[in-house]
């Protein structure tokens, strides 16, 4: 019997591409976000309400994760910019390969901004590298406020935790503070924001939060 | 559920690594898996039983370790195991903290038998 030591990561595979996106959108200036919360906790509405804010001269895409349907990709789609839906077709996340596909529809060079709205799981995407330069995380007042603390690898991993449906908090026993206090026991260092995609209260500090994303990118870029 | 396509990769690996050792049988393959790889051990366990199924390696064995999450304090400079994923300091309870481990998903080893088989296949001459 012989042991012949290994080196290499599990999913290299993944790793290889996603360093490769990752030095693309260095290149091009791409600012790349990766969303990921619990189906149902408003990446979608989120990312419409950005879109509808922003400048229609801001070069944003949108790439939007589900197992089925394109119905998020419609929805998106209502705001002028350019999206495409991966459809996973019953794979929990998505990967790097899935991401290097659909970007060959794009020119780099146009886009500022891309949005990858993953698949609605807090579990898988957290192992699967796409080259971004965040991955933000969302939980919305109608889940737990313990979720940080079950599900402590995605908020690990995000630079971002948006605390979504805020306008609901008055009529769910929910405690904002000690939902992000459970955030910051497994992450320290997490940058939070309330908002709701309804009302568009807090909005604005997400969107300062991602105007001055851009700007670091843009000073990264020259 | 991504334990399947994690099994799928080792099993990849596994062939690839064997291309270097041709006739070599692969018995275990060593894995490290951190605490916040977020990849349950036991489910990972039971899909790679089944990817082998009907193989011709259904006698390879996965081998586990989980490596605890490691925290270090940037204010006293402990370095401690953080437990159910709480990263305060246990010395000075501070906060200014930073994870240093606990987030591989790496291989570690590939035990492989190959008693008997020569390291390069030599054709006789008919």
């Amino acid at each position: 019997m012989e042991r012949l030591p290994l080196k290499s990561k599990v999913l290299n595979e993944n790793q290889i591409i996603a360093e490769s996106l990752r030095e693309r959108y260095r290149e091009h200036g791409v600012l790349c976000l990766n969303l990921i919360s619990a189906p149902g906790s408003g990446k979608t509405a989120l990312l419409e309400r950005t879109l509808a804010s922003l400048d229609p001269a801001t070069r944003v895409c949108v790439l939007t994760g589900d197992i089925q349907t394109d119905n998020d990709a419609r929805r998106l789609a209502q705001y002028g910019f350019p999206v495409q839906q991966i459809t996973t077709g019953g794979t929990c996340h998505l990967d790097g390969r899935m991401i290097e596909k659909h970007l060959a529809a794009w020119d780099l060079d146009d886009i500022d901004l891309l949005f990858v709205e993953n698949v609605g799981n807090l579990v898988c995407p957290s192992s699967y590298d796409l080259g971004e330069a965040s991955k933000i995380v969302l939980l919305s007042v109608t889940e737990g406020e313990d979720k940080p603390l079950k599900y402590p690898s995605i908020f690990f991993k995000s630079d971002l935790f948006v605390l979504t449906k805020i306008d609901l908090l008055p009529y769910v026993p929910f405690n904002a503070e000690t939902a992000e206090a459970n955030a910051r026991l497994v992450h320290p260092d997490i940058e939070i924001v309330r908002a709701s995609s309804t009302t568009e209260g807090g909005l604005d500090a997400w969107l300062a939060w991602l105007k001055q994303r851009m700007a670091k990118e843009l000073v990264a870029a020259q | 559920m991504h334990e399947l396509s994690i099994a799928e990769s080792i099993l990849d690996a596994v062939r690839e690594e064997l291309l270097k050792h041709p006739g070599a049988r692969p018995a275990r393959i060593g894995l490290r898996i951190g605490e916040l790889a977020a990849v349950d051990v036991d489910s990972l366990t039971f899909c790679f039983e089944a990817v082998l199924h009907d193989t011709d390696w259904e006698s390879l064995k996965l081998d586990i370790r989980v490596c605890k999450q490691r925290g270090l304090c940037k204010d006293c400079g402990k370095e401690f195991d953080v437990v159910d994923y709480i990263t305060r300091c246990p010395a000075c309870a501070g906060s200014n903290t930073t994870v240093t481990g606990g987030d591989e998903l790496d291989f570690d080893y590939l035990e492989v038998e190959t008693h008997g088989t020569p390291a390069v296949e030599v054709k006789s001459a008919e």
